[in-house]
C-alpha cells in the first residue's frame, strides 16, 4: 500500500505541504487554438492551454480523449509520425516551436520526455544517463560527463541504489529504477519542461510512490506536464489539472478546484467515475 | 459432491486421441527427414571417404649425377629415366603393349613427383633413393576394391598382367595406401589421382568475400533506409513487393544478368572470382534485405522514441541505436545468405566459372572455379577415380556450409549476450 492511497479507496485529496507553497507563476509553455489531426481524423479542437513554470500539471480524461497527442505536441514529437498535423501555435518561453528557425533536436533538448513503459536503452546505466549530455556536446570532458551523470542520477533518486555498478545493464534494473533512470536521462540533457506520458503505469504502488515523490521534488527545478490514467495520481502530484474529452479541453484550472467544485457536467461525471 | 476429476470417457477421450495422434505424426515427420538426411549424408560419406587416400608405389631409383645437372632439373626429363628404371624392375617385359601397362601402373605425374623430390633435396643426385610415386587411378580403384577380378580382361580397366605385378609388389611391402593431401592442397587435374579441391575451395572463398564485400554494405543501407526512413507510400511498397520478389529469382537469370552485365558490358575478366563475386552479391542482396528489414522491425519502437525524445537526430536515433541491435540479426542473415551463395552453381557457370583451371587462384582477378561447380565438373568425368573425388568434394563443400551455419549460431549468441 502507498502512502498516498487513501485505504478506503476514496480519491485521496490530502496532498503533501509543499504543493500548497507559492510558485514562481509565470507561463512558460502555452498553446493556442491547437488542432490536431491525424490524417483526415482530428484527435484536439481548438485547446488552449498556459503552463506556469515549475508546477506539475495533469493531463486526465478517458482513453482516446487526445491527452497524449496534446503532449506530444508540446516536443513535437508527433513530426514522426508523417499523417499527423499540428495547426495553432504552441510556445515555449515566447518562442513558436513550430518556427522554421527551430532546431527540432535542441526544442526536445529543452523539452524532455518520460514514456509509458520504461525504456531504458540496452546498453549500460551509465551510457543511458550519458548519452543525451554526449550527443548534445553539453560535457567538455569525461569528468565533467561523469560529474553530469552523477547529479542526474542524484536527483532522479538512483544514484545510492545503483552507484557500484554503473557499467551495468540500464535493462537489468527493477521496473521503478528502470523509470527513474529514464528520469534521469531526461534531467541529464538539463531540460525546462519534462513531459511524461502515463509515467506510472507500468509500475507497482511502492515504486509509483517513489516516482510520484519524485516528481514532486523535481518541481523545484522543472516545468512538468504530466498524463495519467489515476485520478488519484492527478491529485496528489499536480498543482494544476486539465480535462480532456473527446478531444475537447473541458476544463482546465487548479487541481484542487478541479477535484472539488468542478465547473463542467462532464468533468463532475469523470472524476465521480460516470464516465470514462 | 461431485469429484471433478471423474470426466474421462466421451467428449474428452476423442480429444485425447487426438493429441496423441498429432503427435504421432509429428514424431514421423520428424523421424522420415532425419532417416533422408542419414541416408543422404552417409552414403556421401561412404563413397567419399577412399578420396582421402591414395596408394603410392615405391620405387628404388638411381639418379645419376651424369645425368641430371643441379642447376637444371626444372627441365630435366624424368620421364625417360622412370620408364627405364621400371623396365629394370621387369626384364621380360618385352613387346609394347606390356610395357605401356607397365608404365600405366604408376601416375602419369610421377615424374614430377620425383623431380620435385630432387629439387628439394639436390644431394640425391649420384645416389639410390626409394620415391614413393602415386599408382595410376585405374590401380588405385583396384587396390580400393572397385574392380572385379571375375570380369574378362576386355571388360575391366586392369590387365591380368598388372594385376599380377600389383600383387608381387604388395608381397614385397613395395605399396602403401597413405592419406591423400594432394585432394586438400592441390588443383583440378585430368588425372583423378591428383586431382584436389584446394583450387575450388579457394575460389569460392573469393567469391564470397567480394559477395560479402559488396551485398552486406548496399544490402544493409537498402533495409536502413527501407525501413527507417522512406516515407510508407506506393513507391516505397513497389520496391518492397520488388525485392521480396527477386529473392525468388532462379538464380541461373543471375547468372545471365552477369554475363550480359559485368562480361559483355562491362568487359571484367571471365571465369573470376571477382565477377563470380558480383553475380552472387545480386544473388544475396534480396535475402540480406529481407532478413535486415526483419530484425530491424524487431528493435522495440520505444528505443526510437526514447532516443528521438532526447534530441537525438534520425540519423544517431538510427546509427547509435537500432542498427547495433538489429546487427545480430543482419549478420545472421547475411551468413545464411552467403551460405546459399557458397552452394550456388547454375549463375557460376554463365559467367564462365566452369573453366578447368589447375592452378590455385592467387587473386580475384585471376581465373578460378568454385567448389560446386568442381563437384559438378567431376561428376561429369568419365573415369571411375573422379566418382569418389565428387563425393568427398561433396564432404568438403557440406563441411563449409556447417561451418558457415555454425559461425552465424555463435556470433548471434556473442552478440546478443551483451545484455
Amino acid at each position: 500500500m502507498n502512502k498516498y492511497t487513501n485505504p478506503n479507496g476514496e480519491l485521496a485529496l490530502k496532498k503533501r505541504s509543499i504543493n500548497k507553497q507559492p510558485m514562481d507563476n509565470h507561463s512558460i509553455l502555452s498553446a493556442k487554438n491547437v488542432d490536431v489531426f491525424y490524417g483526415e481524423k482530428q484527435a484536439l479542437f481548438d485547446v488552449n492551454l498556459e503552463l506556469t513554470a515549475n508546477s506539475v500539471t495533469s493531463l486526465i480524461g478517458p482513453s482516446g480523449c487526445g491527452k497524449s497527442t496534446l503532449l506530444r505536441c508540446f516536443n513535437r514529437m508527433n513530426d514522426v509520425i508523417s499523417t499527423c498535423k499540428v495547426m495553432g501555435s504552441i510556445k515555449l518561453d515566447g518562442q513558436d516551436i513550430h518556427d522554421k528557425k527551430v532546431d527540432v533536436v535542441s526544442l526536445r533538448q529543452k523539452v524532455g520526455m518520460v514514456f509509458q513503459k520504461p525504456n531504458p536503452f540496452p546498453k549500460s546505466i551509465f551510457e543511458n544517463v550519458a548519452y543525451g549530455p554526449k550527443i548534445h556536446g553539453l560535457a567538455k570532458s569525461s569528468r565533467e560527463l561523469e560529474e553530469i551523470v552523477e547529479k542526474s542520477l542524484r536527483r532522479a533518486g538512483l544514484w545510492e541504489e545503483v552507484k557500484d555498478r554503473l557499467e551495468q545493464p540500464g535493462t537489468g534494473l527493477s521496473g521503478g529504477q528502470q523509470q527513474r533512470l529514464c528520469i534521469a536521462r531526461a534531467i541529464a540533457v538539463s531540460p525546462e519542461v519534462i513531459l511524461m506520458d502515463e509515467p506510472c503505469s507500468a509500475l507497482d504502488p511502492i515504486a509509483t510512490a517513489i516516482v510520484e515523490e519524485l516528481i514532486d521534488e523535481l518541481r523545484e527545478k522543472y516545468t512538468i506536464v504530466i498524463v495519467t490514467h489515476s485520478m488519484q495520481q492527478a491529485a496528489r502530484v499536480s498543482q494544476q489539472t486539465a480535462f480532456f474529452h473527446l478531444g475537447y479541453m473541458v476544463e482546465f484550472g487548479e487541481t484542487d478546484a478541479i477535484f472539488t467544485t468542478p465547473k463542467d457536467e462532464r468533468t463532475q461525471n469523470y472524476i465521480t467515475g460516470r464516465i470514462g | 459432491m461431485t469429484n471433478i476429476f471423474k470426466v474421462r470417457g466421451g467428449n474428452n477421450l476423442k480429444r485425447h486421441k487426438v493429441e496423441k495422434r498429432f503427435r504421432v505424426y509429428g514424431m514421423i515427420a520428424i523421424a522420415t527427414s532425419l532417416a533422408f538426411l542419414v541416408i543422404m549424408v552417409g552414403s556421401i560419406t561412404l563413397r567419399g571417404a577412399p578420396a582421402f587416400k591414395q596408394s603410392f608405389i615405391k620405387i628404388e631409383m638411381h639418379i645419376p649425377a651424369e645425368k641430371f645437372n643441379k642447376n637444371a632439373l626444372q627441365n630435366s626429363r624424368f620421364v625417360s629415366y622412370l620408364k627405364e628404371t621400371l623396365r629394370a624392375m621387369y626384364p621380360d617385359v618385352k613387346t609394347r603393349k606390356d610395357k605401356k601397362q607397365l608404365f600405366r601402373l604408376v601416375s602419369s605425374n610421377a615424374e614430377y613427383t620425383i623431380r620435385d623430390a630432387v629439387i628439394a633435396n639436390p644431394e640425391l643426385i649420384g645416389k639410390t633413393h626409394n620415391f614413393w610415386v602415386r599408382t595410376s587411378s585405374d590401380i588405385d580403384m583396384y587396390l580400393k576394391g572397385y574392380v572385379d577380378e571375375n570380369l574378362p580382361q576386355s571388360e575391366r580397366r586392369i590387365s591380368d598382367q598388372q594385376v599380377k605385378w600389383i600383387a608381387d609388389l604388395k608381397k614385397a611391402n613395395r605399396i602403401e595406401v597413405r592419406f591423400n593431401t594432394q585432394f586438400l592442397t592441390g588443383g583440378d587435374s585430368r588425372e583423378p589421382e591428383q586431382a584436389g579441391v584446394f583450387g575450388a575451395v579457394i575460389g569460392s572463398a573469393l567469391s564470397l568475400f567480394v559477395c560479402f564485400i559488396i551485398a552486406f554494405p548496399i544490402g544493409v543501407l537498402a533495409a536502413v533506409y527501407l525501413e527507417e526512413f522512406a516515407t510508407k507510400n506506393k513507391i516505397s511498397r513497389i520496391f518492397e513487393v520488388n525485392i521480396n520478389n527477386l529473392a525468388a529469382v532462379p538464380s541461373i537469370v543471375f547468372g545471365l544478368l552477369g554475363l550480359a552485365i559485368f562480361l559483355n558490358f562491362f568487359g571484367l575478366p571471365r571465369s573470376t572470382p571477382l565477377v563470380g563475386g558480383l553475380v552472387l552479391a545480386l544473388m544475396t542482396l534480396p535475402t540480406i534485405i529481407i532478413a535486415s528489414r526483419a530484425s530491424l522491425r524487431a528493435v522495440p519502437p520505444s528505443i526510437r522514441e526514447a532516443a528521438i525524445g532526447l534530441g537525438a537526430s534520425k540519423v544517431q536515433t538510427t546509427f547509435h541505436h537500432v542498427v547495433p541491435l538489429a546487427m545480430p540479426g543482419m549478420l545472421t542473415g547475411t551468413i545464411l545468405g552467403m551460405a546459399q551463395a557458397l552452394g550456388e552453381t547454375a549463375p557460376l557457370l554463365m559467367i564462365g566459372m566452369v573453366a578447368f583451371i589447375v592452378d590455385v587462384p592467387t587473386s580475384i582477378t585471376d581465373a578460378a572455379t568454385a567448389l560446386p561447380v568442381q563437384i559438378f565438373l567431376w561428376a561429369d568425368s568419365p573415369e571411375r577415380g573422379f566418382m569418389e573425388k565428387t563425393s568427398a568434394a561433396i564432404i568438403v563443400l557440406l563441411m563449409f556450409l556447417v561451418l558457415m551455419n555454425l559461425a552465424a549460431i555463435i556470433l548471434r549468441r556473442r552478440l546478443e549476450r551483451r545484455w
